[in-house]
């Protein structure tokens, strides 16, 4: 990846970001957390790896994402308004009356969202499903997912991840979005869950750990990940929950609350000044 | 169909019915619980490997992968035991298959209480309420082999999530290949004019005995068979409401929630007769042959013979 594109990408993360405060701010209510710890995954994802159309959302040979933890809707929607499946200013009415971005992710809705999710561990099996089927129709699909660390406690996803594993589903990829924090403070106090690249790998995954905000790192996991073969990758991704906006920044209490009308815009003034500078 | 033998269990005509519509259908896959030699899908395993998926003792994980499965196209088939594919994987059922409206078919085998000899902790008597309460869900329980081979056909057709539930016993065919079964239809089985009995499922078979007992006594009793508890037949309901003044319900499932509240919230709303339900009385099964449990739990012949009649004793009361 040249250095133009890595800054390209980390421009379209920090405008993620902006989408991700705007919407949240504007419907008073949503995730913010853990939306913005995924952004630079997100856009490495939708502009770098992924073969999507936003033209041709159903384009049957496209690659796939599930946002398995669904509330991070807010980092979805920003990259998918980004990408162009929706107009910018459609994000402005998250989680409104009549809305299509309703407060978690639901497919039929929106163009471009895979799966409905928002009961929390569901989004793997899913997605080994999109990657058997993409294996049956001998399609070059492939899936991408992201788990949050606080979600892997749900016992669902290691019934998934024995799946992908037994089906030899490489053709799919897990982001293991590994910021550390859940609504009740932080993953080890509220369930220890430590070493999850060792869970993984127990398990029989090819398992990287990366910096999550690197987006050479993703992508190179990415490239990883495709030419890893029999089996699928997961990429413990060494995130920061309120990642780009300072104050919330590694607090717990930011993972469900929207920000008042003064924080946001403070936020916004922030990424707007990064985004102005050679960025 | 002349080779069916007298009894089949609809669980094997659910394994039968979805070998053949394999080899119509190519996008029909089938995924299974650990359970393939008993909801019967061992057959298209063997004929269809490549398109059936083992997916170890996880029911939950296999109804989203059905899910995906389906958003990409495919037709699966979900096969574990009722009390597994409505209760353990509820969730899951919910939240992909019926919010997401995929195209996923739950094959639901070993249904209600004639499970027998496992006990109560397998002995589904509540999941046609847990799954009638989903929106957009079908729900089907056939009574013979010849209707379950037909349903599955059916919902392969229908574009939306169907539970079709099946049972572990061997129970009477009673239809022949002249039978088209429809979804949300129900089929009038015996004509009457005294008192309704609308069946599901194995219930059907004893319906028909009951009317044989209540014919002796000289009460002339219409058996439906409701096959499709979700979308129900309205009009037959309130058509039987209206021809015979009074309807019995039975099923092989809790009173509540099941075929005999679907049928009273038609009759409630609609043209309010005595309904008398047949059916398991807010209690957990026991251990115990299907015939001991269906005498102990009142789901005999006898036990709906004598509930139309007072069901028509009540009537104008």
């Amino acid at each position: 990846m040249t250095k133009e594109e890595t800054k390209e990408l980390e421009r379209i993360a920090q405008r993620i970001r902006l989408g991700i405060i705007r919407s949240v701010s504007a419907a008073g209510s949503g995730h913010p957390g853990g939306s913005l710890s995924v952004a630079d995954i997100m856009a490495t994802l939708y502009f770098k790896v992924m073969r999507v159309d936003p033209e041709n959302p159903k384009w049957p040979d496209r690659d796939k994402f599930v946002m398995s933890k669904g509330h991070a809707a807010p980092a979805l929607y920003a990259t998918l308004a980004e990408a162009g499946f929706i107009p910018r200013e459609e994000l402005l009415t998250l989680r409104k009356f009549g809305s299509r971005l309703q407060g978690h992710p639901s497919m039929n809705h929106v163009p471009g969202v895979e799966m409905s999710t928002g009961s929390l561990g569901q989004g793997l099996s899913a997605a080994n499903g999109m990657a058997l089927a993409a294996k049956l129709d001998k399609r070059p699909t492939r899936v991408y997912v992201i788990i949050g660390d606080g979600e892997a406690q749900e016992g669902q996803v290691w019934e998934a991840s024995m799946t992908s594993v037994h089906q030899k589903l490489d053709n799919l990829m897990v982001f293991l979005d590994y910021n550390g924090l859940q609504i009740d403070g932080s993953v080890v106090d509220v369930k220890s869950f430590t070493d999850p690249a060792a869970r993984w790998r127990a398990f029989g995954w090819h398992v990287l750990e990366i910096d999550g905000h690197d987006v050479q790192a993703i992508h190179s996991a990415c490239e990883e990940a495709k030419a890893t073969s029999g089996r699928p990758t997961l990429a413990v991704a060494h995130t920061v929950k309120g990642k780009g906006v300072s104050f919330m920044e590694n607090v717990a209490d930011w993972h469900g609350k929207a920000p008042s009308k003064e924080q946001a815009e403070e936020a916004i003034k922030h990424i707007e000044a990064l985004l102005d500078s050679a960025l | 169909m002349t080779d069916v033998p007298q009894k089949t269990a609809t669980r094997a005509a659910y394994g039968k019915a979805l070998v053949r519509l394999g080899e119509e259908n190519p996008d029909v896959v089938v995924l299974d619980a650990d359970l393939s030699k008993s909801t019967k899908t061992d057959g298209f395993a063997k004929r269809f490997p490549e398109r059936f998926f083992q997916m170890g003792i996880a029911e939950a994980d296999m109804m989203g992968t059905a899910a995906g499965l389906a958003a990409s196209g495919k037709i699966p088939f979900a096969s574990t035991f009722a009390i597994f594919a409505s209760g353990r994987a509820f969730d899951q059922v919910r939240q992909t298959a019926g919010y997401g409206k995929l195209n996923v078919k739950i094959g639901a085998s070993h249904g209600g209480i004639t499970v027998g000899e496992d006990g109560a902790s397998h002995q589904s008597i509540e999941d046609l309420a847990l799954m009638r309460v989903i929106p957009g869900m079908t729900v089907i329980v056939p009574a013979d082999a010849i209707e379950t081979e037909q349903a599955v056909f059916a919902a392969a057709c229908h574009e939306g999530p169907v539970y079709i539930r099946t049972g572990r016993s061997p129970v009477p065919v009673l239809f022949n290949e002249s039978y088209e079964f429809e979804i949300g239809k129900a089929a009038t089985v015996r004509d009457g004019k005294d008192v309704t009995i609308i069946a599901c499922g194995i219930m059907v078979s004893k319906s028909l005995e009951a009317a044989e007992i209540l014919a002796e006594k000289g009460i002339s009793a219409r058996v439906l068979n409701m096959a499709t508890i979700k979308p129900i037949h309205v009009d037959a309901v309130v058509k039987a409401a209206k021809e015979t003044g009074a309807i019995v319900t039975a099923e092989e499932h809790s009173i509540i929630g099941g075929l005999g509240s679907a049928v009273c919230e038609v009759t409630g709303a609609m043209c309010p007769v005595p309904v008398e339900r047949i059916g398991i009385r807010d209690v957990f099964g026991q251990s115990g042959t299907p015939d001991e449990l269906m005498k102990e739990y009142s789901l005999t012949a006898d036990d709906i013979a004598q509930a139309a009649v007072r069901a028509i004793e009540r009537i104008g009361t």
